[in-house]
């Protein structure tokens, strides 16, 4: 058995709070700088130019890449080997939150539904948590944006609408949601499993490298076609018409009951922001 | 593609008869951030009859709500907004005399056709490049519900503010036409 202190997981998501809302994955750099060698529109260069420009501003001078420094979604991958100790565990995660956004000056934006209240330290967290092998404890904090998270949808799919069923839905979603997200845009689609689940699938596809495809060639596929026909669409960056709509389709497939075929599809915007840490 | 143009806020009808969709402007003067809770204060006052926080009259309105600025700075990240949850609130505010709103994303039809009526033009900044926006920001101070945090009202001087005119007062969207142009069957 590991020991692990909660003091030092406080530390790292202080940590990645910081670093993931001032320095983009380089993957998503790579693939934005891809985008502006291959844009037509003039506009759509335009754009880009400004994304990258704010990706260098923000990396040298600390500051957030987007004012919306997002809900803090965490995913914890634990070590059955691994012993948490010094106090409660999702605890220290929620104070390293706490810390990272005050010290950060990351923007606070979780409030009451109803009230619309504050609660002024960007918390309560929403943690996902799987127990793996081994003796370490992987956390991967995504920051996610609130642009991107209101235009994404869910469908329970009829079993006979089949793989086209599943494609016009990821389109049609991306077509509806126009320049709202911030586009260019990486779709995270969940296929299959239960209601809750599909949706969680859908959200850890995004936390997936650009340029990885799924490992089932299947589905690699669909994600290929995907990819063209949302990018046919023509909304651009920042949808004002242009041939990058999306940076890529990431989708991830569970085996579903026989009456169902759940769809998602969560959105995230082109400051496609996650950091990892293994302690 | 239609040249750069540099304007002065606040606007007048004049001004905002001059611009086209797809116009690129760099903006410099007064402009007012509000988002959300800010527009149904704002709305509200003016269901009851009461004074503003800021003259509206030519005014322009930039859908933002910044990061915590940082010590010896002016202002945090700070782009812009999805416009949309704005459209209940925006026809209350061109009546008053607002002549223009930047954020980002698609505008309702009433929106749209309440521009034309009321003459106030639709910016877009671009989304999720606040820490580069924030450099065109010169000055900023919270004038109204400071209580809000990053929805309070803030004013602030801006130099050569980049935007572009999404809807205009003749009843276009950019958001359409650029879609037409580039679409592929």
């Amino acid at each position: 058995m590991r020991e692990i202190g909660c003091l030092e997981i406080t530390k790292a998501v202080d940590g990645l709070c910081k670093d993931a809302n001032f320095l983009l994955p380089k993957d998503v750099i790579k693939a934005l700088e891809k985008a502006r060698e291959n844009e037509e529109s003039s506009c759509g260069r335009a754009v880009l130019d400004q994304i990258l420009k704010n990706i260098q501003i923000a990396t040298k001078e600390k500051i957030p890449l987007c004012q919306d420094c997002g809900t803090a979604v965490v995913f914890l991958e634990i070590g059955q080997d691994v012993h948490i100790v010094g106090g409660n565990f999702y605890n220290a995660i929620k104070q390293g939150v706490k810390k990272g956004y005050k010290n950060g000056y990351l923007r606070k934006s979780i409030c009451h539904c109803f009230t619309r209240k504050n609660t002024n330290d960007n918390t309560p967290v929403i943690i996902h948590t799987d127990i793996v092998p081994g003796d370490k404890l992987k956390i991967t904090f995504c920051p996610k944006g609130g642009g991107s998270e209101n235009v994404s949808t869910l469908k329970m799919l009829k079993p006979a609408q089949g793989i086209d069923g599943i494609k016009n839905f990821v389109v049609e979603s991306v077509k509806q949601a126009g320049a709202n997200p911030c586009p260019p845009v990486v779709v995270g689609v969940g296929i299959g499993g239960t209601f809750e689940t599909t949706a969680l699938i859908a959200k850890k596809a995004l936390l997936r490298k650009i340029g990885e495809h799924n490992k089932d060639s299947e589905i690699a596929n669909l994600e290929r076609e995907c990819l063209i026909a949302i990018n046919n669409l023509g909304i651009g960056p920042a949808g004002l018409g242009g041939r990058t709509t999306a940076l890529a389709v990431h989708i991830n497939m569970l085996p579903c009951h026989i009456a169902s075929m759940p769809a998602v599809v969560n959105m995230n915007c082109h400051s496609a922001r996650h950091k990892e840490i293994t302690l | 593609m239609n040249k750069t143009k540099k304007i002065c806020v606040p606007l007048n009808d004049i001004d905002v008869a001059k611009l086209n969709i797809g116009d690129e402007v760099l903006l410099s003067g007064i402009i007012y951030s509000a988002r959300d809770a800010a527009h149904k204060k704002l709305v509200g006052l003016i269901s009851m009859g009461k004074k503003l926080p800021f003259d509206v009259q030519g005014s322009v309105i930039y859908y933002v709500g910044p990061s915590p600025t940082k010590p010896g700075e002016i202002i945090g990240s700070a782009g812009p907004t999805t416009s949309g949850r704005m459209d209940v609130y925006a026809r209350e505010l061109m009546k008053m005399g607002m002549k223009g709103m930047i954020g980002k994303g698609n505008r309702s039809e009433k929106i749209i056709k309440s521009g034309q009526k009321y003459k106030c033009v639709y910016f877009g900044a671009t989304g999720g490049v606040g820490a580069l926006l924030a450099k065109s920001i010169k000055q900023s101070r919270i004038i109204a519900y400071e209580e809000l945090g990053p929805e309070a009202i803030r004013e602030m001087i801006v130099e050569n503010f980049p935007v572009i005119v999404i809807n205009d007062i003749f009843g276009n969207d950019l958001y359409k036409e650029g879609i037409k142009k580039y679409k592929k069957d």
